[in-house]
């Protein structure tokens, strides 16, 4: 239907126009779900086209001959339009498929490669489709951010998708403050084509647009061609914890924006000054600079080496946990470590370091040991610290002749990072807030943020954004910042549009969408062309991107060939930025010092899970263990003992908290290694909009902030940090004070007790020698490791004489299936807990169900502090990680107890849990020594809403039940379950290898924790076969079997950690390491 | 054994009248009915909910998979037990002095046991299927319950229990039955003594039958006094939880049972014989050996802790260990361990007083001690074994939710609704034994044969 046509309906009372109606319903991409028919009926178009449709006729017996044929020729013409599915046939009823798509085949998933992105930095994905739902988000092991594993941020991304809270429709709001009414994009589009028009005179004077940061070129061409059309127009740019501090301190140092790549796989010594390089929320490469590390770090048979790794960190993290050395320093005492070790170095022409907790001797060592590495070693810092410590770090790897070798330069991936000699210059958001103030912003476009929640609290944006007459805000949810907007537009999520973006090292991904937008969703390059006059949907506008050429971009130019493989692979081949030869040229010694601190400092940071708030209605990410603190759903006042000692509180205390005038209640929680003197506030909680389970406080403990409080109804998880959070102090701030206001009324939520110390390596009395987390150092492990396998092979055979029962229980044929967690290269990041989640249906249980120690996570991430072994060591101890899920034991203890046999042993080997014969007697689940099975005490599955007690009833369940794997049953309560070892992906792969008639392959099977490890610590295959990976790891020297004294068999082995540390520093922290074993 | 001066018609007056002079039945009976009808509904309330919510409605949780609801099973299994040794083996043992006892304790077996038998079948998951799923029935899908398991052992031990209470209680009310419908001037009263006396007419041949049917039972019941508690135990015994993998489980089991079972004996025997004029039937003899069994069985118990002390020491476990000496004698339930001991190796120890023994206020409030000792001695076995196990990192505490103790508490009225509705609709003493224990003692002799007394127990009716 090209041409318009116009069919009167109804002789003159109304006309029907078919194209408008088109226009009107279709949306971009048709209406499949909508909240309620009243939204489009609330419009006064809408229900004047209802009422056209049959105009006021009771019955179509009222209806003659000539009317019901001009009836008939428009349902004609209805049943062509595009967006009317699901309007007037109710879409309840299920059946085949009359046209099958290509490639379809109901029952097997398809996959497709797409890319998501965090704080605009992207990692490249598969997404898993199931009959056109995408169920699950993998990495893509053809994109250098991600070499086939995800974060579980990415990962989790699928629930943000499928949230039932994201905005539907465009939402107008004519009152600001208060709740808005349905909208159409018609009439937004309507009311933006005045605004332009007005404009237009002043070439866009009072046209500001707000960005996070941005990779996509589609989006910087399309910016470039509105601000070509609008010259005085301006764009801005805020990332709440993004990477400004970076590129600032390589323009310091280098002269210009620069992002830095670390090649982790050359690097021998590596030193990080709170540099969090395998946080996905402290570094974009950090997935793949993980899996770098971690194969510096892999140990093979009897002897091996491993790369070193110091640490000086403020909030404890993955780095410091990892680390083979590490000092704990407040965030702004960072910037003396980075002068000390600079001067140490050689760099010049600096200022003196301030004083330092790190001994001369020990710095020397250090410094020796990164100078020894010639040329192999890496400093790196985190994206959080101040510019000044970054351009000390660029001087710091020069001298140590790492650039080009290990470390390397690109010009900023990030299009907002104003590259210079860019034709299009990106202000910040204080530069914004001043023209607010001044009255010269008449239109406000914010695409995709939530300033008004984020912003540094002394901006007082939130005060500055009434000043715009017109604030329109693009966002997935009716948040802070739409609350002060007229107009909320409804984003299209990545998995629903078409898009693209670069990852770190500035590949580039077409972004696909899996499905048609749930809701009127539109993306952002969408909006970008309708405010450029040619509304054009997604599809267009990326392809003519890139098949046009482009005259100011490096960007490669596909033909249909290469467009296709792009689309395909994920990749655009040859998008990748070269390194550039860079040398240190700023006069750092004129650098003014970062702010110093006096008192009790706060440091902020982005939360390891829903990073700088955007994910605060994601449950997985809510719900998934803090890495250190295994904190869920709040985000309390983290110290350490020895400073809750001196403010003379204890965890679970509530607090004040008062910095720069504002006062906000909040939880004490203590982190044993945490440094003194300083408390981490962590970004992202106590949102006061947003969808529900952001903003619903559990346990009646509503935290709200008491000075900042723009809506009283709702109270939070956890309190907003942000109101602390200045320009000057986006990191720290001092003079913070701690009051304390109530003893242990808090009930906070951590799935691994509250004890400081959980003790593993403590004795709990005389001759208690049990051992959990097996670690030893690596020179002990060189110089006698057949000493450690004997002694082990030994204590095994002593046990076994204790056996009762005959040894070979099982002797089957065919497959065993078993598993190998390597402690040495497992950095803790819950990764595989987030593509457990996804993979086998687990629910979000809620706060108060974690509160009791309920969460179903069937992998849970133990974490264990070692300290000097005589003495509970709770201001640096050594962190260990230890994954335990189901060990599926072939003398399984679970299986004798079940008095209705619903847990038996598969001939393969596994332990199965029979879910529709258990009763719930959960005897399995006391008399399972590893406590790796989860009991559904409550409708978990169903209770999706469960930690919402005060919305209406919305349709949420059914849209959230679209996530689920159809290949995983979905236990209703009372039901006991646990790791199945992915047993729908073995069945999955023997399927295909016997209609193939041969044997699984080693590594055919994937388990999903496997496959989402960044740093490939888990390895499942056949351990019968005695060449598979799985078995070679088995026989390692370091395996050992948890709890083998209980002669339960695991078939999970882990294998033991081992530390490097540097033989010439005493410092306290190694000499439990040394003892550790 | 009966004092005052007694014929066969006081004694029919004084027992009998309980259920046919319903006068007798003051303002304290409908108090203490009111509080059983109120724990009643309290416990129809709890069931109500949790089967429709979910077990989540207890604070259970993983690691501690079972606790009040086991905790409570196991107390009021215990309870029970002291109904069927007396009634048992006193009987074979001819102590003739259990008879004034033994009818109301056998009635407080099986509603203890029905009590019990609630919380394994409700704390399941999926209560609905478990009530069939347990028990072995013949099905198409071939799929037996799992016999390795001991919750299945527990199925049969508790419902083999529950049955032969039941039987042998029963049977034992027959000829009392019949007393009661001789002696009933109402008619509807008589009908249904009538229908409960099946038939019984006192010939010979019914005594023949009753006397050796009344020996199997009590022969039965013998080795369940033994079994269940012992099977019970082993739902702990056989596991691997550091705590409960103990092998002086099953006797410690038992004489924890029986120890708790006289304490309840005693709590409801000094009211009642206060308030229903009984004190010529239940003496203080009988009191006093009641106390002293007491005293016996709580020295077995105290012996059994002092053994699980001593080998979580002597087996070089460190887990054991840890376990006794982290949780038991320090640690965040350390009190409960600590309140265990006070409750049940040193309140006891007053019993050794025969002056105390006597003095039934005193003893009443022990009797309570060891209720108390008793459901924490579960308490610290069960759940707190299970807080804290093999990997630290699972260590997790434990807190009971209000439903918890409404399900608890629930039970408590349940057991007191069916016990007063016991006192006033059936004979608490067994009155034809009280009638042949009277005939040889006033040395009635001169009818000689041994059908006498139990003839002129009839003839009296």
């Amino acid at each position: 239907m090209n041409e318009k046509q116009t069919t009167s309906v109804n002789g003159g009372e109304g006309v029907f126009d078919v194209e408008a109606a088109r226009q009107k319903l279709s949306g971009k991409g048709g209406k499949r779900y909508w909240r309620s028919l009243n939204e489009l009926s609330d419009t006064p178009e809408f229900q004047r086209w209802v009422e056209d449709e049959f105009p006021n006729r009771s019955t179509l017996l009222q209806v003659n001959r000539r009317d019901l044929l001009k009836f008939m020729g428009a349902s004609m013409a209805l049943a062509g339009l595009s967006g009317c599915r699901g309007m007037f046939l109710p879409e309840d009823k299920v059946v085949p498929y009359v046209r099958q798509p290509e490639e379809l085949v109901p029952g097997m998933a398809l996959y497709y490669a797409t890319a998501v992105t965090l704080g605009g930095y992207a990692t490249g994905v598969l997404v898993e489709q199931h009959e056109g739902r995408p169920i699950k988000i993998e990495g893509n092991p053809e994109h250098p951010a991600s070499l086939g594993a995800l974060d579980a941020i990415s990962q989790a991304e699928v629930l943000n998708f499928y949230d039932p809270d994201r905005v539907g429709s465009v939402l107008n709001r004519p009152t600001l403050g208060y709740e808005a009414d349905v909208s159409t994009w018609e009439l937004f589009e309507a009311e933006m084509g005045k605004i332009l028009a007005a404009q237009k005179a002043s070439g866009g004077a009072g046209i500001r647009i707000l960005t996070g940061s941005n990779t996509s070129p589609t989006f910087a061409s399309l910016m470039g061609a509105f601000l070509t059309a609008h010259p005085q127009a301006r764009w801005h740019a805020y990332e709440p914890v993004g990477r400004t501090n970076t590129h600032q301190g390589a323009l310091v140092a280098l002269g210009g924006v620069y992002d830095t790549i670390y090649d982790f796989t050359k690097a021998k010594v590596v030193l990080s000054l709170d540099g969090d390089f395998l946080s996905p929320t402290d570094n974009p490469g950090s997935l793949r600079y993980a899996r770098d590390f971690a194969n510096g770090r892999r140990v093979k048979g009897n002897k091996g080496e491993m790369n070193r790794l110091y640490s000086v960190e403020s909030t404890p993290s993955l780095v410091g946990a990892m680390a083979d050395h590490r000092w704990p320093a407040k965030a702004s005492e960072i910037y003396s470590y980075a002068l000390a070790f600079a001067s140490a170095l050689g760099v010049t022409g600096i200022p003196a370091a301030g004083a330092i907790k790190l001994s001369p001797a020990d710095l020397a060592a250090v410094v020796k040991d990164l100078q020894s590495a010639n040329g192999a070693s890496i400093v790196v810092t985190g994206d959080h610290q101040p510019p000044e410590v970054h351009a000390l770090v660029q001087a710091m790897n020069e001298k140590l002749g790492n650039f080009n070798n290990t470390v390397l330069h690109i010009p900023a991936v990030d299009v907002t990072a104003n590259p210079q000699g860019s034709a299009t210059q990106v202000s910040d958001l204080a530069s914004l807030v001043a023209d607010l103030t001044a009255d010269k912003v008449d239109t406000l476009l914010i695409i995709d943020g939530n300033p008004v929640y984020d912003a540094p609290a002394d901006l007082g944006f939130g005060k500055a954004i009434l000043k715009a007459k017109n604030k329109i805000h693009l966002g997935q949810y009716d948040d802070e910042t739409s609350f002060w907007c007229e107009w909320h537009l409804p984003i299209a999520h990545s998995l629903e549009a078409w898009g693209d973006a670069r990852a770190f090292d500035g590949t580039a991904s077409i972004v696909q969408p899996l499905m048609a937008p749930l809701y009127e969703g539109r993306s952002a390059i969408e909006v970008m062309s309708m405010l450029l006059g040619k509304p054009t949907g997604g599809y267009d506008l990326i392809r003519t991107r890139w098949m046009a050429p482009q005259t100011a971009s490096a960007l490669p130019v596909l033909d249909e060939k290469a467009w296709r493989h792009a689309v395909h692979d994920g990749v655009v081949k040859g998008s990748a930025i070269l390194p550039v030869q860079v040398g240190v040229s700023g006069n750092l010694g004129g650098l003014p010092a970062p702010e110093t601190t006096t008192g009790l400092e706060g440091m902020f940071r982005a939360d390891s899970c829903i990073y700088d708030g955007r994910f605060a209605n994601n449950g997985w990410l809510m719900e998934l263990p803090r890495p250190l603190t295994k904190m869920t759903w709040d985000n309390p006042v983290i110290m350490s003992p020895a400073t809750a000692r001196q403010h003379n509180v204890k965890d679970d205390d509530i607090v004040m908290v008062t910095s720069g005038g504002q006062k906000v209640k909040a939880p004490v929680f203590t982190v044993p290694g945490h440094p003194d003197d300083a408390i981490t506030l962590n970004l992202g909680f106590g949102r006061r909009r947003g969808g529900v389970v952001c903003t619903i406080g559990e346990n009646g403990n509503k935290l709200d902030t008491l000075e900042v409080s723009d809506n009283d109804t709702m109270g939070g998880g956890g309190f907003d940090a942000y109101v602390f959070r200045t320009q000057k102090g986006a990191t720290y701030v001092g003079g913070v004070t701690i009051e304390k206001l109530e003893e242990n009324a808090y009930d906070l939520a951590t799935t691994q007790g509250h004890q400081p110390l959980d003790g593993n390596h403590i004795p709990q009395f005389e001759g208690d020698d049990r051992v959990v987390v097996v670690e030893h150092t690596l020179a002990e492990f060189n110089e006698k490791a057949d000493e450690l396998v004997a002694d082990r092979k030994k204590e095994y055979a002593e046990n076994d004489k204790e056996n009762l029962y005959p040894d070979q229980i099982f002797q089957y044929e065919g497959a065993q299936w078993g598993m190998t967690i390597d402690l040495n290269t497992c950095i803790g990041c819950n990764a595989c807990v987030t593509a457990c989640q996804a993979e086998n249906n687990i629910p979000v249980v809620g706060k108060e169900a974690v509160a009791r120690h309920r969460e179903m996570h069937w992998i849970r991430i133990d974490r264990y502090y070692s300290g000097s072994k005589n003495e509970p060591d709770d201001t640096n101890p050594q962190v260990a990680w230890q994954p335990v899920m189901c060990m599926q034991c072939e003398k399984a203890p679970c299986e004798p107890v079940c008095p209705v046999a619903a847990t038996v042993h598969s001939h393969e080997g596994l332990n199965q849990m029979v879910y529709n014969r258990c009763v719930g007697t959960r005897y399995c689940s006391n008399n399972c020594p590893y406590k790796t099975r989860r009991f559904n005490y409550l409708n978990f599955t169903d209770n999706q809403r469960q930690f919402n007690s005060k919305l209406d009833d919305k349709p949420r369940i059914p849209l959230l039940r679209m996530i689920n794997n159809p290949n995983v049953t979905v236990r209703g309560r009372g039901v006991m379950e646990k790791c199945t070892y992915c047993v729908q992906r073995i069945n999955e792969v023997r399927i295909e290898s016997k209609k193939q008639n041969r044997d699984i392959k080693d590594g055919e099977i994937l388990t999903a924790c496997q496959q989402a490890c960044p740093t490939q610590t888990i390895v499942f295959g056949n351990i019968a076969d005695k060449t598979s990976k799985v078995s070679e790891m088995r026989n390692d020297p370091r395996a050992y079997l948890l709890l083998q004294e209980l002669l339960t068999r695991p078939r999970t082995s882990h294998l033991a950690k081992l530390r490097n540390p540097n033989p010439e520093i005493h410092s306290a922290q190694t000499a439990g390491a040394a003892e550790g074993a | 054994m009966i004092t005052g001066q007694q014929t066969y018609a006081s004694l029919d007056e004084s027992i009998g009248s309980m259920v046919l002079n319903q006068r007798r039945h003051k303002r304290a009976w409908w108090i203490f009915f009111l509080v059983g009808i109120m724990g009643t509904g309290l416990l129809a309330t709890s069931i109500t909910w949790l089967v429709y919510k979910g077990v989540g409605i207890w604070g259970n949780n993983v690691p501690v998979g079972w606790a009040f609801d086991i905790v409570n099973f196991v107390w009021w299994i215990g309870i029970g037990h002291a109904g069927t040794l007396i009634s048992a083996i006193l009987l074979l043992l001819k102590q003739q002095w259990r008879n004034s006892i033994n009818r109301f304790s056998e009635a407080m077996t099986i509603f203890a046991v029905m009590c019990a038998g609630m919380f394994p079948l409700l704390h399941t998951g999926r209560p609905w299927l478990s009530i069939y799923w347990l028990f072995p029935y013949p099905n198409i899908l071939a799929i037996w319950p799992q016999f390795r398991s001991a919750l299945m052992w527990d199925v049969f031990a508790v419902s083999t229990y529950f049955t032969v209470s039941l039987l042998f209680w029963y049977i034992g009310l027959i000829p009392d039955f019949a007393t009661l419908r001789d002696k009933a001037t109402k008619r509807w009263v008589k009908v249904i003594f009538a229908i409960t006396s099946l038939g019984w007419r006192g010939s010979n041949r019914h005594w023949h039958r009753y006397e050796q049917s009344y020996l199997i039972l009590a022969g039965l019941s013998t080795p369940l006094v033994l079994s269940v508690h012992t099977i019970v135990s082993y739902d702990f015994a056989i596991s691997q939880v550091p705590g409960w993998n103990t092998t002086v489980f099953p006797p410690y089991f038992v004489a924890g049972a029986v120890f708790a079972g006289f304490a309840m004996v005693l709590t409801f025997a000094i009211p009642m014989r206060k308030a229903y004029g009984l004190k010529d039937l239940i003496t203080m003899r009988h009191i006093d050996w009641m106390a002293k069994i007491t005293l016996a069985t709580g020295l077995i118990v105290a012996y059994g802790y002092v053994l699980e002390v001593f080998y979580a020491w002597y087996s070089g476990n460190p887990n054991e260990w840890d376990m006794t000496f982290n949780r038991r004698f320090s640690g965040p339930y350390a009190w409960a361990y600590a309140l265990l001991i006070v409750c049940n190796i040193i309140a006891p120890q007053f019993l050794w007083v025969p002056k105390l023994r006597t003095n039934l206020n005193f003893l009443w409030v022990i009797c309570q001690f060891v209720g108390v000792g008793m459901w924490l001695e579960r308490f610290v076995i069960i759940p707190m074994s299970l807080t804290a196990e093999y990997l630290p990192a699972m260590n997790k505490m434990y807190y009971p939710t209000v439903w918890d103790f409404a399900m608890f508490g629930g039970t408590i009225g349940f057991f007191i609704f069916l016990m007063f509705l016991f006192i006033r609709f059936l004979p608490v003493i067994n009155l034809f034994e009280m009638k042949d224990l009277l005939y040889k003692m006033t040395g009635h002799k001169s009818h000689g044969d041994e059908h006498g007394a139990a003839e002129l127990a009839t003839e009296g009716a």
